[in-house]
């Protein structure tokens, strides 16, 4: 529960609407609590003493009453709402902002479902009990204590026993949430269960009908579906035993009253009128303590809520600005790795001590087997992450004393897995320099070899791409993704040159495109080419997080042994066809190739953890 | 046959459509005799309720009043005895109109199920998963809705306003038709406000959509958004989506908040009236407290089921949507079936025979034409081709997963349009390029092949396909459980799966749509000597794409434009320097270059089987 008492502080930047909020439940419980009296002076006073005028005064005064409350009730939901929707709100976007700048190894560690679990009905809880929650609760309170409070100035032993009922009332209201929560839980966890059922029936359909198991399948879903039917009915079972034993409980409220009052009235300690708003008074007590059930059970599930949501945005920003970080100014591009060692978090060293210098312009290609530390190297640069020992600098500045937007925008990087986003291909190749003109973008998207195919799209540049635009194939992203990076026209340059399985003309256009962005930049290559490796400056071949080998190809190839090995072993099986082979060679490539690309899954080594 | 491409969400609303309606409650017909025995207790619980506040003003106006004691307690009494009467009576009306509600429910899930395991594969190419998923689920979920409510409340609701009405004008005449002055107002105000209501959250809904989206996107491309420095832009677009959703619930709110007000200013107006006019005649001694006091109970009873009955009639709607859905794919007939007097095939020898093939999935637009093939019992056939040739339909046609536009596809002389197609498939493997693995052991995943298996077979299947070394190098062996879509198996450890599942099968005759996902050496490996098991003493045709299988296929047809343009083994079909030569040299020609340019030996053996890639 200790996170909820961190909760004022964000109702506090919505104060106006809070306190508006709570004011106006004042006034609305205090009209609650009025009504009742003007309906017993109206029977007491207005019947006893015989005047029509004052009758209809109480009548006036019942709906002027009325008005107010009406009102108010209308403040209070209006404001409390936005007060909460502003809780809301900023706790999405501390959400979203601490999301954006948490570090790689922190996105290594968790999934995207838990995150978008977290700011999104996570937050929903929090900010429903922020809202109505609080107010409810607080509104359960000042009611209970208001009632209570007139019933006993009215008469206090028919308070006390009208009151009698409430204790176990609240411990129904009370159990049964309690007993209903893992009930309705049950039923969420038997929907899934059928659901998955259902699923993976419809989506491994030609299995099914290859093997002819419908009855098979027809059995289980049954099963699962009896299930769920069993489940649902625990609930209508707890639904009907504790609804009328509530309703039982309140009646019997009244009859108490009835009962004892009636004899009050009969011997003239009390009137008529205190009896009927006897009963008034009891009604309005029990219908909050009803709630209170569900309120806790509320409170509960949001305490748990807030404390996930805390966890993401208390976690420390591992990678961040140093306080004295200054902007990077424009570089020419010189890399040096001073014995750099790296562990992932709590892992072994997966970089021993590697030193090597990149001189401006020139092309590093990064070679060995899975795991050996090709992708943790390019990830220190941009620093992704940062160095355990050592030191990583660019032109003579270590990464860690420059601003990280200032090293990032001069570092390009075309990943395998070309990731676009929702929006058009001109938006997904502006990614990087959100105010590109369309000139500059189509003459990226010429050098990256993309142009042709992008025009050949009936809506050009502004074709939608993502779940609602075209698919485009994995060739196609890939150049996409080229030309993004082109458009930075960044001093350095990191990318991983293995393309999922394409056809020959686009791995053609491809490999066209990637030397266009290789010029004049100093490169970092993760190497599954034969061409890339044999036109390199350096080679640096790596062994269980070592450099073993460095040199260019001439010179490895004669020198090395574990280079000839490595070579032999890894550029074969990453072998694609025609590394260099013209579009002579090539069939005209139709849709379905291009698809290709897409459903046949990479066979680069996955990056290394 | 069926134009039926709708966005599924779930509070889309429909019309009111009568013949709709009629269709849903034919499913309650099963248990006519049940509704009536709730309906029966609806009344009772109701009478009951609205007896109190009665009984109640009879204890105020001739017991309290005058002092009779005795009376007050007997009428108490009998009060306390309607409350546990009602009480007993709604439970059981509650209990009753749930258990109703979720068995039909249940049918009518288990009828859509049913329904679509009937339900041809042509559907399924049409019809996405998501759809017929959705149908499942979220348009089954308007229909709870409706149900679990509807079926208790409406009675209990339409019942109550009828009883308090009655109730009112029992009581006293003049007053009862005043109060009900505000009545009109209440409805009028519950309908407007509920259509509001209706519109302001179909937005929020929006809005929060569209926050999650790009929430999803921004997390799931975290990297990349770092990589480019671009968390300042996308801040600023989430924010301006944060704020949209914000507004659009605080506008939801605004309607929300001055809904119950509004009805309050009314009910108390209804106050008001009985209070003054009541009071006036009770001045002039026709009227009593007791009256008073009942017609003020029942007033503040009469809103609930207004509101009640307005909710129901949203769900009506989106019930109305949903069930149309429902119905549109309970209607569309299976393209294939069992034709009367088809008979159950014997046990196989595995004889295959095209006659004069045509297969179009769309009219109009042949896949096939004049396909003309025999396979022999025991022989593999190898079918290569350009993407898109025919090569799957050919395979599907065999198990009649389609039916031929013309000619006949026969299977041991047996026109397969005139067997069972339980007793046909369950005579044949297929093994396809996606494996898919269900939720499960890997146990059950095997198992699958053939339900009745033992372990011990199940182990023996598994262990001819080399699929036994990884599974018992896993956690929990056999016992492992499957992650969704088999997330913790390679591609290459799927296919073992899928190998051993067709095994345990032991079809007479086997179809393999190879993979062209390459998985590793030692996995590749693995494949192949399984694929050799796998295949010996049975009819086999793979769609092959490893020259591997091509060169041990006992012939190779070439497929192009829906055609057999070439026929024989890999060597004939090489002398003759055809598409298949092209196709061949094409793919391999740049590796073998490649190959040679590192001076190492062109290793194009089964150790190292290169793809026959789609071109």
């Amino acid at each position: 529960m200790r996170s909820l008492l961190r909760l004022p502080g964000y109702l506090r930047h919505h104060w106006r609407s809070a306190v508006g909020a709570y004011v106006s439940l004042v006034v609305v419980t205090a009209s609650n609590l009025v009504m009742p009296s003007l309906v017993r002076y109206a029977i007491d006073l207005g019947i006893g003493s015989g005047r029509v005028s004052l009758l209809l005064w109480i009548a006036l005064g019942i709906v002027v009453v009325a008005c107010v409350r009406a009102v108010f009730a209308f403040l209070q939901g209006y404001l409390s709402e936005r007060a909460s929707q502003g809780v809301a709100f900023d706790m999405r976007n501390a959400l979203y902002d601490k999301i954006q700048r948490l570090s790689f190894s922190y996105h290594d560690r968790t999934q995207t479902g838990q995150l978008m679990t977290r700011a999104t009905s996570d937050v929903e809880t929090v900010r429903f009990f922020c809202g109505m929650g609080l107010l409810q609760l607080t509104n359960t309170v000042v009611m209970t204590l208001g009632t209570s409070a007139i019933l006993f100035v009215t008469d206090w032993r028919l308070a006390l026993l009208s009151l009698s009922i409430t204790p176990p009332l609240l411990v129904i209201v009370v159990g049964f949430s309690r007993k209903v929560q893992p009930i309705f839980m049950g039923i969420q966890q038997e929907l899934a269960r059928l659901n998955t059922i259902l699923q993976e029936n419809l989506v491994g359909v030609r299995v099914v009908k290859a093997f002819a198991r419908e009855p098979f399948e027809r059995q289980r879903f049954g099963q699962q579906n009896l299930t769920l039917f069993g489940q649902n009915l625990r609930a209508s079972r707890a639904f009907a035993t504790v609804f009328p034993i509530i309703n039982t409980l309140s009646g019997l409220g009244t009859l108490l009253i009835l009962w004892y009052g009636g004899r009050q009235v009969a011997s003239g300690q009390l009137s008529l009128g205190q009896l009927v708003a006897f009963n008034t008074y009891l009604l309005l007590l029990l219908m909050p303590l009803r709630m209170l059930g569900p309120l806790l059970g509320l409170a509960t599930r949001a305490s748990a809520s807030a404390q996930r949501v805390f966890e993401i945005l208390d976690t420390p920003l591992e990678i961040a600005d140093a306080p004295h970080a200054r902007p990077l100014p424009p570089i020419k591009g010189r890399v040096a790795f001073e014995q750099v060692s790296f562990a992932y978090f709590g892992g072994q060293k997966v970089l021993d001590g590697v030193s090597f210098v990149a001189e401006p312009g020139q092309v590093v290609a990064l070679l060995g087997a899975t795991g050996s530390g090709k992708t943790t190297i390019i990830n220190l640069i941009p620093r992704f992450y940062d160095v355990t020992e050592g030191r990583v600098t660019i032109d003579g500045y270590d990464v860690r004393d420059v601003t990280l937007e200032s090293l990032r925008r001069q570092i390009g990087i075309v990943l395998q897995e070309s990731m676009l986003f929702g929006g058009t291909i001109r938006e997904n190749i502006a990614f990087g320099v959100p105010g590109a003109s369309l000139d500059d973008i189509i003459a990226v998207a010429k050098a990256a070899h993309a142009h042709d195919f992008i025009m050949s799209f009936p809506q050009g540049y502004d074709t939608p791409v993502g779940e609602r635009g075209v698919t485009l194939s994995g060739g196609q992203r890939q150049r996409i993704a080229i030309a993004r990076a082109l458009l930075l026209d960044p001093r350095i340059l990191i990318l991983d040159d293995s393309t999922s399985s394409v056809d020959v003309e686009t791995e053609y256009q491809i490999q066209q495109a990637l030397r266009t962005l290789m010029k004049d930049r100093t490169s970092f290559v993760i190497a599954q080419r034969l061409s890339t490796v044999r036109h390199a400056d350096l080679i640096l071949v790596l062994d269980r997080g070592r450099v073993v080998a460095r040199g260019t190809h001439q010179e490895l190839i004669r020198e090395s042994g574990i280079y000839a090995e490595i070579y032999d072993l890894q550029l074969r099986q990453g072998s694609q066809p025609a590394g260099e082979a013209g579009p002579s060679e090539a069939r005209a490539p139709g849709p379905d190739q291009d698809r290709r690309g897409r459903q046949a899954p990479s066979q680069a080594p996955a990056p290394a953890c | 046959m069926f134009h039926m491409r709708f966005s599924a969400y779930g509070d889309e609303h429909g019309r009111y459509d009568p013949r709709l309606l009629r269709r849903l409650l034919g499913y309650l017909r099963p248990f006519a005799g049940r509704i009536t025995l709730g309906l029966l207790l609806v009344v009772i619980s109701t009478v009951m309720s609205l007896l109190g506040p009665y009984l109640i003003k009879v204890a105020i106006d001739n017991h309290i009043a005058s002092g009779d004691l005795a009376g007050l307690d007997r009428v108490l009494l009998l009060t306390l005895g309607t409350y546990l009467v009602g009480g007993a009576c709604f439970g059981a009306q509650l209990y009753l109109m749930g258990w109703i509600g979720q068995r039909v429910l249940a049918r009518l899930r288990d009828q859509i199920f049913d329904h679509v395991q009937r339900l041809s594969l042509s559907f399924f190419d049409r019809q996405e998963a998501g759809d017929t998923m959705s149908r499942l689920v979220n348009d089954v979920d308007t229909l709870n809705q409706l149900f679990s409510m509807g079926l208790s409340s409406l009675p209990l609701d339409l019942f109550t306003l009828v009883g308090i009405v009655a109730a009112m004008l029992l009581l006293n005449v003049r007053l009862a038709l005043l109060s009900f002055t505000v009545l009109p107002f209440m409805v009028a105000s519950t309908v407007i406000f509920a259509r509001r209501a209706r519109k302001a959250y179909r937005l929020t809904r929006q809005k929060i959509g569209a926050v999650s989206a790009d929430l999803q996107e921004s997390i799931s491309s975290v990297r990349v958004v770092q990589s480019f420095a671009r968390e300042r832009v996308n801040q600023e677009r989430f924010d301006q989506l944060n704020r949209e959703n914000r507004d659009a619930n605080v506008g939801a709110a605004a309607v929300a908040s001055s809904f119950f007000p509004t009805v309050d200013v009314l009910s108390s107006i209804g106050t008001a009236i009985i209070v003054g006019v009541g009071g006036a005649l009770a001045l002039r001694g026709e009227m009593t407290v007791g009256i008073i006091f009942a017609f003020l109970s029942y007033l503040t009873r009469f809103f609930m089921p207004i509101r009640d009955l307005s909710q129901l009639y949203n769900s009506l709607l989106s019930a109305m949507a949903g069930s149309e859905r429902i119905f549109q794919l309970l209607d569309t007939p299976p393209a294939i079936e069992d034709r009367p007097g088809a008979i159950a095939l014997p046990r196989l020898e595995g004889r295959i025979e095209f006659r004069n093939v045509s297969f179009a999935y769309l009219p109009g637009e042949p896949v096939l034409h004049d396909i003309n093939l025999r396979i022999e019992p025991g022989e593999t056939l190898a079918i290569v081709g350009p993407t898109g040739a025919g090569k799957t339909t050919i395979a599907s046609l065999v198990g009649r997963l389609y039916d031929v536009t013309e000619g006949a596809v026969l299977v041991d002389g047996h026109d397969v349009r005139d067997v069972q197609m339980a007793s046909l498939r369950s005579q044949m493997g297929v093994v396809l390029q996606e494996n898919f693995v269900f939720s499960g052991t890997v146990m059950d995943n095997i198992r699958y092949g053939r339900l009745d298996a033992s372990d011990e077979e199940v182990i023996a299947a598994a262990r001819l396909v080399n699929a036994d070394s990884f599974i018992e190098r896993l956690p929990e062996g056999y016992q492992t459980e499957v992650m969704e879509r088999g997330a913790n198996f390679s591609l290459g450890q799927r296919q073992l799966i899928a190998f051993a599942r067709a095994v345990l099968a032991d079809p007479r005759i086997l179809i393999l749509d190879e993979a062209t996902s390459s998985v590793d050496t030692r996995t590749e490996q693995l494949i192949q000597r399984a694929l050799a098991r796998l295949l010996k003493g049975r009819t086999s045709i793979v769609i092959a794409h490893r020259l591997s299988t091509i060169r041990s296929a006992d012939r190779v047809i070439v497929i192009d434009g829906g055609r057999i343009v070439e026929e024989g083994t890999h060597d004939e079909l090489m002398a003759r320097r055809g598409l298949y030569h092209d196709l061949y040299m094409r793919q391999y020609r740049a590796e073998a270059e490649e190959a040679e340019s590192r001076g190492l030996a062109a290793g194009l053996d089964g150790t190292w089987a290169p793809r026959l890639a789609e071109c």
